[in-house]
Order: C-alpha cells, then structure tokens, then sequence
C-alpha cells in the first residue's frame, strides 16, 4: 500500500510538472508577451519597444530557464542599469546593495507565487479568497449532490424495470442531457425573471459572498449539482442492479429477510464502493461547472478568477489557477485510487 | 397584421392538452406508488397447467399510465397537423410546425422505411424495437434535419444575421415592421437584442452543431482507436506511455485549455494548425493500416486499392490543413479543394484533442478484455499480425459499447461547442450557434426570455436524443 502511494505520488507530481510547463508555454509564446507588454506598457508600442520592455522584464530568456525561475529551482534573473538593479525578486529598480541581500531563488517553491497584473494584488492572496469561496460552493454542492444521487441511484436499482426505476432513470437521463449552461438559464428564466414572476430566488450570487442565503445562493448549487448527479445516480443504479442480481442477496431473500433490511444491511454497502470512485472522479467536472455557473451568476470565485486570467493573459495568475485545478485534480484522483483499494476487501487483502 | 399568439385559433385544445398533461402526471404517481406499496399480482396456475395473473390496481395503474400518456401524444400531434394545415392561423405554434413541413416529411419518410424494412438492416433496425431508442433517434434526425433543411434556406423565415429596426426584443408572434411582399410576416419566436429573428437563429444554428459535433466525435475516435488498440494489445512500455500522455490531457480542466487553445494570440503563433496538422493525420494511418493488413497477401488489389484511397485522403487532409494566411500554408491555391472559417477549425481541433484521451482509454480496456480472447489466439496461432488482429478481430468485437459511446460522446461533444459558445471562444462572435445565442439572450434574461430559451431547448432536446438513442443502442445490443 505504501508504495503503491510513493508510486502514485511520483506519477501524479511528474504529471503535474508537464501540465504546469504546458501551461507557461502556452502563456509564454511571443503574442500573448507582446500583448502583456502593450496592456503593461502602451498600446502604441513599436515592436523594438516591445522587444526592449521584455528583454528588461525578464522575459526574453529561454523558455526552460523562465520556466525553472517560477518554479525556484533557478536563481531568479537580475539586470543591472544605470539607475540600480530589477530583478525577479526585487520590487521595483534597487541599489546593487540591497539587490544583493534579497533571495536569490523567488519561485512558487519557495512560496513567491508572483503578481497579478489584472487585479494588481499578490497572486496567492486573490487565489486563498477566490478559492474560499468556490471551496464553499462546492461544499454546498457536495451536500445537495451526494445524498440526492445515491437515493436516487439505489432507489433505482432496487427493483430492475419496475416504475419507480423508470421514471427515475428517466430523470437521471434528463439531467445529465442538460449542460450547466442550459439549466442555469431555465432556472433563472422561471424562477427570478420578472417575466415569469414567480421570483423566488436572486439571479445572481454577488451578494452570497458576504452573506449567502437560501434565496441568492441555492440556484447555483442547484445547477451544478443536477448536471454531476445524473451521472452519479446512473453509475449507484448500475452497481446497485449488480449488487441485487448477486447470490448472497437470494441467500438472505430466500432465508426470509425483509426486502428493506436486504436493501439497507446486505446491498447497500457493497453497491456503494463504484459509486465512491465516480464521485472523486466526478470532481474535475463540477470545476468546469463551477467556472459556468461562476460566470452565470457572477459568483466571484475560482472559476471567475480562472475566466479573468485567461480572458486578460494575466500570466502568473493563469499559471496559479492551473497549478491549483490540476493539484485538485490529481489529488482526487489519488484519493478514488486509494479509496476504492481500501472499501474493496477484495483488492485490500489479496 | 395582427400579433400572433401561442395557438391562435386551435386554442380549444389547451385546456384539453392541460387535462392529458395533469392525468399523465398523477397516473405515473399513481403508477409509481401502487408498484412500491401494494404487493405482486397474485399468479394462480389453472388446471390445465397455463398460468393467469388477476388484474389488480397495479395493473390497472399500469394502464392508466399508457392512456393518458397516449392521449398527450396524441393532442400534441393534433397541434402539429392542424398547425402544417392551417399555418399561423394556428398561432405561432401553427406557423412553426408549417416551417418544419420538410422536416416532417423526412422523418416520416425515415421512419417509415426504417420499420418497414427493420429487419433487414442489423443493429439500426434493433433500434425501432426499443421505443426509448425511437424517441432518441426522431429527436437526433428532426435537428439534423433542421440542420440540412435550415442550410438550403427552407425553414428559416429571415436571414438569420440581418437586423430589421424596430424588431428589438420584440415578443414572439410580433408581426414585422415594414414587411414587404414576399417577406415572411412575423418574427416567430421575437427578435434578439440586435433585432434579428430568433427563430431563423435557432435553425441555422443546428447546422453548426449537426456539421462540426459528429465529425469532431469520428475525429476523436479515430485517434483514440489507433493508439488505444495497440497501447492495449502490446501493453508495456508503450501502454504507459501512452496512458500518461492520455492522463496528463485528461487532467487538464477543459475550460481553462479551450482558454489557452482558442485566443487569437495563440492562433497567430500557429499553435491549433500544428494541433490539427498532427490529429488529422491519424484517420489516414487508420485507413491505410487497415486495408494494408486485410489485403497484404494480394499484392494486386491491395496496391491500387491503397494508392487510391490514401492518395484521396491524403489531398484531403492537406486542403484541410493548409489555410492561407495560417502558419501551415502548404498546398497551392488551385489544388485546395476547401477552406475551413476561420475559427472553426480551432474548434475542431480543440474539440478533438478533448476527446481522444477518453476514447483512447475506453479503446485500451476494451482491448486489454479481449485479446484473452479464444478467437485471438486463434489468429495468432494462424499466424495473422498483430495489426489484423487488432483491426479485424479485436475491433470488430469492440463495436457495441463503441457505438453506444460515439452517441453519448456527440451529445458530449455537442455540450463542449455550446460552452465554447458561451464562454465566447472561436466562433465569431455573429454566428448563430446555440451556444453562442444563450450568452447573448442571458444577459437580458430577467426582462426578456424569448431569445435565451429557444436555443438552450434546442440544445438540451438534441442532447437528451443523443443520450437517449445510446440507451437504446445499448439495449438492444445487450439483447444478442
């Protein structure tokens, strides 16, 4: 077990390397530079100007060294003019004396995640606020989505064919058809247009920020939640179906046991160890529908966050964002791995 | 010209459709709780040894179900045949289902041959079995029949990017101002907040999806199918490799890489050509690897045959890549047969490299099971090579769950273009894409609805026809 982690461990951070360079060379190609030097600079730069602002900022070097600087494992550059020193790690230009007091290594090792140029703010400041927020809307999510798939899915898979797993699938069916973006408009169209007035709940979720309440914050909970939960309950329906069809399940129905003490005692926990690997999977997927629904209801989260950076080539910030989704990412999916060997007794013993 | 409203002179028919819709509704309650809480119909064995079950309320329920369930059916075709007959006289519903006339026609045509001839025609003619898969497949040919249709300008009823003044966030049924002879007279379904039809919107914009979606989902799965079969038949090292490279794509989240993919500062460095000068390439070492291993040992077929194909595929791929004015500029003008728009084939592009990695490790399982198989010993004890093995036995055998999946992946694929839409990338910013249509309506959508639901419907029906018809698909092929 223990290697089988330092393994994965190994795997994920060497996955994590290669999307992280993929992601600063992408932001890092010469247009997107050009374009952070005019947004930085003016607009009317000629291209030598350009040329020359990059060259001061650092960001003429090759991609591998530029790359190894935000990460601190290479010193960070220094230039020296006339006027004193700039360099990665020092704010503004210096003088040689304190240049050379200053850390030589400023990368996101060393806790220096950089400086946003949109929202002119330290980056990991803007990401810890952004993701308390999204973190928080996702707990939410969590607790309307899980418990509200697993009834659905095992109610479902009780009785193979029977109505109430028809009309169940059915619904399951019809919320994974339905894209964030889709249901979220429906939602609002009905539910707070005045066009429709019924206006029950808030369009949008600004104000659930500070003070969230049933009335601005359920809508965006709901919607992400309906999108990940048909397929959830579809996949509980399919291993519950299993689990009922298997002997130990005829043994205890044939030996007189009550069909909602075989459902709740002997079905149950083994119809759930599938189920607990597709919703650590299912994680990747509510970040996209964070990112929608964000937008939708303009939520100022993670995914908010992540749409301004990309819209805006706000370097540092974008590479932030990715760092975090793609730990996220890997993380759950270690975690499923784990999981799944250790609710397995089958996996767990041999 | 008078408004239109919803269902102008049939509207003897709403309460009668409310009336179907409220039994249906409580008949399925009815028929849910009476499954759950009375028990099984008692089965009593007559003496003649036949079995006869009594018709309790279960039954019953079961039935009343069906009725009322027939009844909606029946009072929603009544809409459309008197809609196709009487045209706007019928309200806006009417007027609609008279655009739709083409339509109409070929799905009936369609489905008429289809049953009629179902036995005939393997597992497509399994579908009109399963009733699930029916419904899937109408929902899946009406829009792409609205896409072909709505291509040739016969459903549309205005020009689907012209602004008429006067004609902003207008209501459905609006009549159109300054209309002159031969203009169509309404603005069915209202006009967006740029005074253009939203009806004309919503049909040209099935095109986009009915053209790109399919195509993007045999892109991907050609891709995923070349490096999955030997990932999993060879194993080792080129397994892992290949895994960690499908892995490291899969953990990418998507938004953020449409992000990176589709700003045109990274189109200006190339970066989707070279993308799509690589993807593209793999359906023409799918095709030529597997008419090479079928037709190897006869010389004499097999080199026309390849010359021929590879030759036509090859001018393909590159009229395909090569567009002027873009980094990858290698065909001469008079041989490029087409040329993509501009965004579009960043979209592809990008589309296709989301999906590949899934394709590639569903590809891989499937592998992995079945090369234990008795038949692919069999072959290997013939002495068959490893890529007729993998491409005419292994792959065949794969075809069931493949199919289901290719269903399921263009309603994915489908989601994917309408997020692009929304999040505003790579399609201009004009284009009548369904995605597109609901960023712009939702802005406004507190005050006016008309133009954000029409699109996020049509969305939402073709999706859940896709999902649908693989669950059929999926059915049925279990079946044998």
């Amino acid at each position: 077990m223990g290697l089988f982690i330092l393994r994965r461990s190994g795997v994920m951070l060497l996955t994590a390397l290669c999307l992280t360079f993929i992601v600063f060379f992408l932001t890092n190609l010469f247009p997107n530079l050009e374009k952070l030097a005019k947004t930085q600079g003016n607009f009317r730069m000629s291209d030598e100007a350009v040329v020359s602002w990059l060259t001061n900022n650092g960001y003429m070097q090759p991609m591998p060294v530029k790359y190894g600087q935000w990460l601190g494992v290479l010193p960070g550059w220094t230039i020296e003019a006339e006027d004193g020193v700039t360099g990665r790690c020092l704010t503004g230009t210096v003088t040689p004396e304190v240049a050379a007091e200053a850390p030589r290594y400023c990368g996101i090792l060393q806790g220096d995640w950089g400086y946003s140029t949109v929202f002119k703010d330290e980056v990991s400041g803007i990401i810890a606020v952004r993701l308390g927020n999204t973190g928080f809307l996702m707990l939410c999510v969590m607790c309307l989505m899980v418990p509200m798939a697993l009834i659905v899915g095992v109610l479902a898979g009780m009785k193979e064919g029977s109505p109430l797993d028809r009309s169940l699938s059915t619904f399951s069916i019809l919320t994974t058809a339905t894209p964030e973006y889709v249901s979220g408009v429906i939602f609002i169209a009905v539910f707070t247009s005045s066009a429709v007035g019924l206006k029950w709940f808030k369009g949008t979720a600004t104000g659930a920020m500070e003070n969230p309440t049933f009335e601005n914050f359920f809508l965006p909970v709901l919607t992400i939640s309906l999108y990940g939960m048909g397929y959830i309950a579809r996949m509980t329906r399919a291993s519950m179906t299993e689990v009922m069809t298997a002997q130990y399940i005829r043994t205890a129905r044939l030996k007189g046991v009550s069909f909602p003490n075989i459902v709740l005692k002997h079905a149950l926990r083994n119809a759930l160890i599938a189920p607990f690997t597709v919703i650590m999977l299912q994680i990747p997927w509510l970040l996209n529908g964070v990112v929608i629904v964000e937008t939708l209801f303009n939520y100022k989260g993670f995914g908010w966050v992540l749409v301004q950076a990309a819209g805006n080539n706000d370097i540092e910030l974008l590479l932030a964002v990715s760092v975090v989704s793609v730990v996220v990412v890997l993380v759950t999916q270690l975690i499923s791995d784990i999981g799944y060997v250790y609710l397995n007794p089958r996996i767990r013993i041999s | 010209m008078e408004p239109l409203t919803w269902t102008g002179s049939i509207a003897f028919l709403n309460p009668l459709l409310l009336i179907a819709l409220v039994a249906c509704a409580a008949s399925i309650l009815l028929w849910i709780l009476a499954s759950t809480i009375l028990p099984a119909e008692q089965v009593t064995v007559n003496p003649d040894g036949s079995l006869s079950q009594g018709r309790g309320p279960r039954a019953l329920s079961g039935m009343a179900t069906q009725y009322a369930f027939m009844a909606v059916v029946v009072l929603a075709l009544a809409y459309l045949v008197l809609g196709i007959v009487m045209g706007p006289k019928a309200g806006i519903i009417g007027a609609m289902s008279q655009r739709f006339m083409p339509v109409w026609v070929s799905l009936v045509v369609l489905f008429a041959a289809s049953i009629g001839f179902k036995r005939n025609l393997g597992l497509y003619g399994k579908l009109f079995d399963s009733p699930v898969g029916m419904i899937g497949f109408g929902l899946v040919m009406f829009w792409v029949f609205t896409g072909v249709f709505g291509a040739m300008d016969l459903i549309v009823t205005h020009d689907p990017l012209s602004q008429v003044s006067g004609m902003k966030n207008k209501v459905p049924g609006t009549p159109m101002r300054g209309a002159e002879e031969g203009d169509y007279a309404w603005y069915l379904l209202g006009g967006d907040n740029l005074a253009r039809d939203v009806f004309s919107r919503m049909v040209k914009g099935a095109l986009v999806v009915v053209q790109i979606a399919p195509l993007a989902t045999l892109f991907a799965f050609m891709v995923g199918i070349t490096l999955g079969l030997p990932a999993g038949y060879y194993g080792g090292r080129l397994d892992t490799f290949l895994s960690f490279l499908a892995n490291l794509i899969l953990a990418f989240p998507v938004i953020l890489l449409f992000y990176l993919l589709v700003t045109p500062e990274i189109i200006a460095t190339g970066v989707p050509n070279y993308m799509a000068t690589v993807l593209f390439i793999f359906p023409i070492i799918f095709v030529g690897v597997l008419l090479n291993s079928r037709y190897y040992t006869q010389p004499k077929i097999r080199n026309p045959l390849l010359v021929v194909v590879l030759g036509v595929m090859i001018w393909l791929y590159l009229s395909l890549i090569s567009e002027a004015g873009s980094k990858v500029d290698v065909l001469p003008r008079t041989l490029d047969l087409f040329d993509i728009p501009g965004g579009i084939l960043v979209v592809f592009v990008s589309v296709v490299f989301v999906n590949a990695p899934t394709v590639f490790r569903i590809v891989r399982g499937l592998a992995l099971d079945i090369k234990t198989r008795d038949y692919v010993a069999a072959a290997q004890t013939r002495g068959e090579g490893p890529w007729y093995i993998m491409l005419w036995e292994i792959l065949p055998n794969a075809r069931g769950p493949l199919i289901v999946d290719f269903c399921l992946r263009i309603g994915y694929t489908t989601i994917l273009l309408g997020t692009l839409g929304f999040f505003g990338l790579g399609l201009p910013p004009e284009s009548p894409d369904w995605g597109s249509t609901i960023n712009e309506g939702r802005k406004l959508l507190s005050i006016y609805l008309h133009p954000a639901l029409p699109p996020a419907f049509a969305l939402l029906t073709l999706v859940l026809g896709l999902n649908l018809l693989a669950d059929g698909l999926r059915e049925e092929s279990l079946k044998d």
